[in-house]
């Protein structure tokens, strides 16, 4: 399987009438997750996120170029 | 500054209460002559109603304010009678472009289905939109509109307010049955009622430039993320009428207003963001700061708050007058059937249920609009930026680009005057949902469904052929317009005319049967407001009534 990334966010059982709704849904989350923290911590967080997250893929070829894309540029 | 428009003073009048000495009882006032108190006088008195109308001003709104006038805001003008001078002054555009740095990364298109009869938004000065809104108010008789009126107390009781109010030639007391308060974010009345709105205030300023130029930047909204010329900051270009610029430069919360107000200040931002020394004329100036917040209900008895006197929003996504405009449109004709005995008083209560959700969906969106534009911490920095970095080559980061929401109808799925789908339907003209317009042949010459509706309750039913109705449906549409509230059919079909009677609209390029998924037999009943109500798969006249009666609060 190949790394999607065509937009792909959407919450099960919840009907959106804007397609901007269910990014920004994620969005939102994602930022509150960090809310109040150091940046240290939000380091923590965010490490800790892409290790769950990774875990959940599974498919190390998909890892692979979603690393790779990732450090390009930066 | 401002040689492009000269602002008219309208008359002030000494009011009769003065003139004759005696107070007098109204059925309606609404106070503030903004852009949400005239569309409310407006719609009133298009259905007949005599509305008084009073502002403490003589003039319209002062400098570079309100831009953005969205689909659906002009759909709703369309119905008061004004859309097409507002479109014709109006810049219209459809595209905006995002960039980030010194690279475009993403774009969009707020209209991208074909045939609809208005563009996604256009930009118009605030003064012009109240100017025409005050000619329109004019023409259309019914409004005794009273400037340099100054309401300065209100006294609500159950059966009536009563208001007093200040005038150049001194103060008269007046008594209403109904109250529709439109006097803007600061509204003197919710203050005197002692009416909490509750919110916050967002930590950043922006400048505001208006400038005249004849500049070839094309007819699209373009916003900057960092850009080379105003590092580390936001800058928003809309194109506005007679040549003239609006431009928002963030400038974070230290800044100072006095000092980047200074013409010789504001002047280097706008060089160094041209680019060159293309010629300009700085028209306006001014530094702002916002606040997201709401009142908890609308409705206080026989007082309803509207636009921004009940809400304000971040102004990333031009929600502030269009959500207002929007008031007024489900407020006026539950109004006027409650006014006319033909529903309880609250139906009123559904005006503010309905647009709370609405004012809640437009403070998420600017919220998390100005939460991308202007991120709070390092992290929060730092994932905008891997957006915005990501978005150049990768379609889901686009997606995720915030630089404004800009203004959409609700669908009002949640509200209690819907009657819950029975059958199934694809595509989202669900109960609640605001109608999709599409191009009709109609015999009154229109050519646009969303000119045909409004006003009244009217049931759309589809048949191929409308000369091919058998009697028995005929006479189950027809009967539909008796009662206390009446309910006019409007055969939508490919061809043939209904029989006398019945009207009929030709779908002329099938976008209606696409857009609300019709088949012979289905039938829309539309709100007066051009929101559906109610669809079923079968004609049932009783069950045509039954969900009239639950849209008005009378079941």
């Amino acid at each position: 399987m190949a790394l999607n990334t065509q937009p792909n966010l959407h919450e099960p059982g919840k009907r959106y009438f804007r397609a901007f709704s269910p990014g920004d849904d994620f969005y939102e989350l994602l930022i509150d997750t960090h809310r109040d923290l150091t940046d240290e911590q939000s380091a923590m967080v965010n490490a800790r996120l892409i290790l769950l997250l990774a875990n959940h893929i599974g498919d190390i070829g998909v890892l692979r170029e979603a690393l790779k894309i990732a450090r390009e540029g930066v | 500054m401002l040689s492009t428009y000269k602002y008219p003073k309208f008359a002030y009048r000494r009011p009769p209460e003065l003139a004759e000495g005696r107070d007098r009882h109204y059925p309606v006032v609404v106070v503030g002559a903004g852009p949400v108190g005239l569309t409310t006088a407006i719609d009133l008195a298009i259905k007949g109603q005599p509305v008084l109308l009073l502002d403490n001003d003589d003039t319209v709104s002062i400098g570079s304010r309100g831009v953005c006038y969205a689909k659906r805001a002009l759909e709703i003008l369309d119905r008061l009678g004004c859309g097409d001078e507002m479109v014709a002054k109006g810049v219209s555009w459809n595209v905006g472009r995002t960039f980030f740095r010194d690279k475009e990364v993403f774009n969009f298109n707020l209209c991208p289905e074909p045939d609809h009869h208005r563009p996604g938004m256009i930009n118009l000065q605030q003064y012009y939109l109240e100017e025409y809104l005050v000619r329109r108010a004019e023409a259309v008789g019914n409004i005794d509109l009273r400037w340099k009126n100054n309401v300065i107390a209100v006294t609500p009781a159950d059966d009536r307010v009563t208001l007093r109010v200040e005038t150049p030639d001194g103060a008269y007391t007046l008594t209403t049955d109904w109250l529709v308060v439109a006097d803007g974010a600061r509204s003197p009345i919710r203050t005197m009622l002692g009416l909490d709105i509750e919110g916050k205030v967002f930590m950043d300023r922006f400048l505001i430039a208006d400038v005249v130029m004849k500049a070839d930047f094309p007819t699209e909204r373009w916003f900057w993320f960092d850009p080379p010329f105003h590092r580390n900051q936001s800058v928003l270009l809309h194109r506005q009428a007679d040549n003239v610029f609006r431009i928002d430069f963030q400038l974070g919360w230290q800044a100072d207003p006095e000092h980047e107000k200074k013409p010789e200040n504001v002047i280097p931002r706008i060089k160094a963001m041209l680019g060159d020394d293309r010629e300009f004329e700085l028209e306006w100036v001014s530094v702002y700061t916002f606040q997201c917040r709401r009142m908890k209900d609308f409705r206080h008895g026989r007082v309803l708050f509207v636009g921004d006197a009940a809400h304000q929003v971040s102004p990333f996504g031009a929600r502030g007058a269009n959500s207002g405009i929007q008031d007024t449109d489900n407020l006026v004709w539950k109004l006027k059937l409650v006014m006319d005995g033909k529903a309880p008083a609250r139906l009123l209560d559904t005006y503010s249920e309905e647009r709370v959700c609405a004012a809640d969906e437009n403070l998420m969106n600017s919220t998390r609009s100005t939460d991308f534009i202007t991120p709070k911490s390092t992290v929060s920095k730092t994932f905008r930026n891997a957006v915005l970095g990501l978005a150049e080559h990768y379609p889901f980061a686009r997606a995720l680009v915030n630089s404004g929401r800009l203004s959409v109808p609700s669908f009002l799925t949640a509200s209690r005057l819907n009657t819950p789908d029975s059958d199934s339907f694809a595509g989202v003209m669900v109960p609640g949902a605001p109608m999709d317009d599409a191009p009709v042949e109609a015999a009154g010459g229109q050519q646009w469904l969303l000119q045909v509706l409004g006003e009244r309750f009217q049931l759309l039913y589809y048949a191929p052929d409308a000369g091919a109705l058998d009697a028995a449906t005929v006479r189950a549409l027809t009967g539909l317009a008796d009662g206390a509230l009446p309910v006019e059919a409007i055969v939508v079909a490919e061809r043939g005319r209904a029989p006398a009677g019945l009207a009929t609209v030709i779908d002329a390029k099938g976008r209606i049967r696409e857009r609300y998924d019709l088949a012979p037999g289905t039938a829309y009943l539309a709100r007066p407001d051009q929101h559906v109500a109610a669809r079923w798969r079968r004609l049932d006249a009783e069950r045509v009534r039954a969900a009239v009666a639950r849209a008005t609060c009378n079941a």
